[in-house]
């Protein structure tokens, strides 16, 4: 009991660095930041797993040990009370006028059978021998407390559950394209340990229309609407997604995470053929949706790269030239510089998709589009055709939610159960006219006193 | 216009608050002119106070109503009305409690309590009403964020109580209470109702936290993220959770339960202003960084 306690201190304190020092999972740019800010204590942070903390040997440690220990106070106890609830109330103390709230009455009649009576109607346990009766109520109070206890076990089952065989992956998908589930066309996928990744929901989904709302005023988001068609074992659906109604097949939901815009570019060589064309994701860097993004044109020679950024609302400013005032595309402008030389995609190196690393390649000028406008450089020209937006799909299956929910449901009715229930006894003896009656309360339990007086009116007025 | 008549609300409960604090003041004064423990005189005065505290009360929940209308949702959205609806289920709790128990004494720390929440609120977090992002449109803001401030309010109460029975208590170890604390219940009771307090809402922080996790799970598709925020309730559930086992299976009484009541409550209050200002992830609605 007393392990399980400091147990539970301990992973409550263990919870605290991961608050404070960046995670991972959660912000994985701040922990970049930190450990090349200060290369030295990130080395030291990393010893302990500083970075990812619930995830780390000695959180694990902490609480699988509270586990174990939960489990052998509880599972005793449920036993035991598993047979206090069969048994009946102990017996009549002898000396009753050493316990709470002793009273003695007069009485001519029999008062057991009223208090037996009164006992049955509000539902106590009796247990009646000759002269006295022992009553008992409130074992939900305890039978809740275990209950509460067992429920956080399937609560861990659940979540343990969950990350064992989940899966949960991402997708950028422009408007107008397709998304079918399969691990290639995943941006990113992660399985849980055991998942053997066969387990993929088959489903398509036809992103047709994206619409973000915003308030004028303060250029904050105020809603967004995708509109879909789905395909899922052979049922065909429109369905419209919000930021709180994900899309669900089977144990798979897929959620709207993210959105940003997608220029859609036309680039020709210096005879006018056609050598790129189509829509480039351009990552959003701020809350009015100035975006980078890099052209890549692989099949010229040389390559050519275009590094970019897309302005909805084009404005300049003083200190940063072109930024953008507002989320919407009221007055977009790209602006690019344009570079000729080796892209490095052969290089095996991976890369990022919105940049270009420029070392090595020759910059041929600076340009700016309007939509429909075109620019020409030495060697080729590129037009900007449209703007289309984009939506970051994410796609989380969790097989052990509902266990979890259902723990979490079962732990408040136990905990409800447990703080609110009272375990009291009531004894009555009588002894010719003389009638005792004395009660005690478990765990300092309010209202019994009250209660008494009412057991004893009872069994006054049935004289 | 709604924003003007906001600011002149907020004002409204400022002037109603500080209308009150002299009133308690009197109760105390009185005590200090009788010394003879003579309590008819400031009975009036502890009365009207009490009638004070009533009306402002109804004054804030107009106000957080007319907030609502004029936002268009449940006044949840940012920080400043966070801090006035806390305030709100703070003082609840305290007139429910003087249904049952004697607490006018604690009139004065809670109305002192209230005015600097309101005070911080209007000064330094106020906003205007705006529309809430898209992932805060949900009917679990509504349930989730009413039992997380609820159950705020009443751990707030359950601390200033567990405050009054540290000082109290250090007072009585080196002889008698101070005069004005004399009308203050026995240690015994505080004792009891800042346990009964937590007990009370205990189940009901349970709930928010599991709300919040089924918010979580339709909104950023996952139930639970170690996202700062949810940390921290959950070291505020694990802190109540300690005290109530060191209560009830330990037996735990007087100075040790107290200082681990106003623990936990810390970490509540940590919560709240260090996340949602200072703290990074998902849960930084305060509004104050636009």
């Amino acid at each position: 009991m007393r392990t399980a306690l400091i147990l539970l201190m301990m992973l409550g304190i263990a919870a605290i660095p991961g608050s404070l020092v960046p995670q991972r999972t959660t912000n994985p740019i701040a922990v970049r930041d930190f450990i090349a800010n200060n290369p030295n204590l990130a080395q030291w942070y990393e010893r302990f797993s500083l970075f990812d903390v619930y995830a780390s040997p000695w959180f694990s440690a902490i609480y699988i040990l509270l586990f174990i220990s939960l489990i052998g106070c509880v599972l005793p106890r449920s036993v035991e009370h598993f047979h206090a609830m069969r048994a009946l109330p102990p017996a009549t103390p002898r000396n009753l006028n050493r316990l709470e709230f002793y009273q003695q009455i007069q009485c001519e009649a029999d008062a057991l059978d009223p208090a037996a009576k009164w006992f049955k109607e509000n539902r106590f346990r009796v247990r009646r021998e000759d002269g006295n009766i022992s009553a008992e109520k409130g074992y939900l109070r305890e039978s809740g407390n275990l209950f509460f206890h067992l429920s956080l076990i399937l609560i861990l089952v659940g979540v343990g559950f969950g990350s064992l065989f989940g899966m949960r992956g991402e997708a950028i998908v422009n408007v107008g394209e397709r998304f079918i589930s399969m691990p290639t066309s995943y941006d990113s996928i992660s399985y849980g340990k055991l998942n053997q990744g066969s387990t993929l929901s088959p489903f398509t989904i036809e992103v047709d229309n994206f619409v973000a709302q915003y308030n004028p005023k303060t250029n904050a988001p105020i809603d967004y609407t995708l509109s879909v068609r789905t395909e899922f074992e052979g049922v065909k659906k429109s369905e419209t997604v919000k930021v709180n109604s994900p899309l669900t097949f089977g144990s798979t939901r897929v959620y709207l995470q993210a959105n940003g815009y997608s220029p859609i570019v036309t680039v020709r060589d210096e005879n006018g053929q056609v050598v790129f064309q189509g829509p480039v994701t351009f990552l959003p860097q701020d809350g009015n949706l100035r975006s980078i993004g890099s052209i890549k044109v692989p099949d010229t020679t040389p390559q050519i790269g275009f590094v970019s950024s897309l302005l909805p609302t084009y404005a300049r400013s003083q200190d940063d030239g072109g930024v953008s005032v507002y989320p919407e595309l009221l007055d977009p402008k790209l602006l690019f510089s344009v570079w000729s030389g080796d892209l490095g995609l052969d290089s095996g190196v991976p890369q990022s998709v919105y940049r270009i690393d420029t070392t090595g390649m020759t910059n041929l000028g600076l340009g700016s589009l309007k939509l429909g406008e075109t620019f020409n450089y030495p060697g080729g020209s590129i037009t900007l055709e449209r703007i289309i937006p984009w939506v970051n799909l994410q796609i989380v299956q969790d097989p052990g939610k509902g266990f979890a929910l259902a723990g979490a449901i079962a732990a408040i009715a136990g905990l409800i159960s447990s703080l609110y229930g009272r375990r009291r006894r009531i004894w009555i003896r009588q002894n010719g006219v003389q009638v005792e009656v004395a009660a005690l309360a478990k765990n300092n339990a309010p209202g019994l006193e009250e209660e008494v007086q009412r057991f004893i009116r009872a069994i006054e007025e049935s004289k | 216009m709604a924003i003007f008549a906001l600011a002149f609300f907020a004002h409204a409960f400022e002037t109603a608050w500080a209308v009150r604090t002299p009133q308690v003041a009197d109760v105390t004064q009185g005590n200090l002119a009788t010394k003879t423990l003579d309590y008819s005189r400031t009975e009036r005065a502890a009365r009207i106070a009490t009638a004070m505290m009533i009306l402002a009360t109804v004054i804030l929940f107009a106000g957080i109503v007319f907030r609502g209308i004029s936002a268009g949702h449940a006044p949840w959205g940012n920080m400043y009305e966070f801090s006035i609806t806390g305030t709100f289920a703070l003082v609840v709790a305290y007139l429910f409690s003087l249904i049952k128990y004697d607490l006018r004494w604690l009139g004065l720390f809670i109305s002192f309590a209230a005015l600097l929440a309101l005070g911080t609120a209007v000064t330094l977090l106020y906003r205007d009403s705006a529309p809430l992002v898209p992932a805060l449109k949900s009917t679990w803001l509504v349930i989730h964020v009413a039992a997380a401030i609820i159950s705020g309010g009443i751990f707030l109460l359950a601390n200033i109580i567990a405050g009054a029975y540290l000082y109290l208590d250090s007072a009585e170890s080196k002889g008698v209470r101070p005069f004005w604390a004399l009308r203050i219940p026995s240690l015994e009771t505080l004792d009891q109702l800042s346990y009964r307090l937590v007990a009370f809402v205990f189940p009901l922080w349970t709930f928010s936290v599991i709300a919040g996790a089924i918010w979580a799970e339709s909104a950023w598709g996952r139930y639970w993220g170690w996202d700062p925020k949810e940390t921290w309730a959950f070291i505020t559930w694990v802190a109540y959770a300690a005290y109530l086992h060191a209560r009830v299976t330990i037996g735990w009484r007087g100075r040790r339960a107290a200082w681990l009541c106003i623990f936990a409550g810390s970490t509540f209050l940590f919560n709240y202003v260090y996340v949602n200002v200072w703290g990074t992830g998902k849960h930084t609605y305060s509004g104050l960084n636009e």
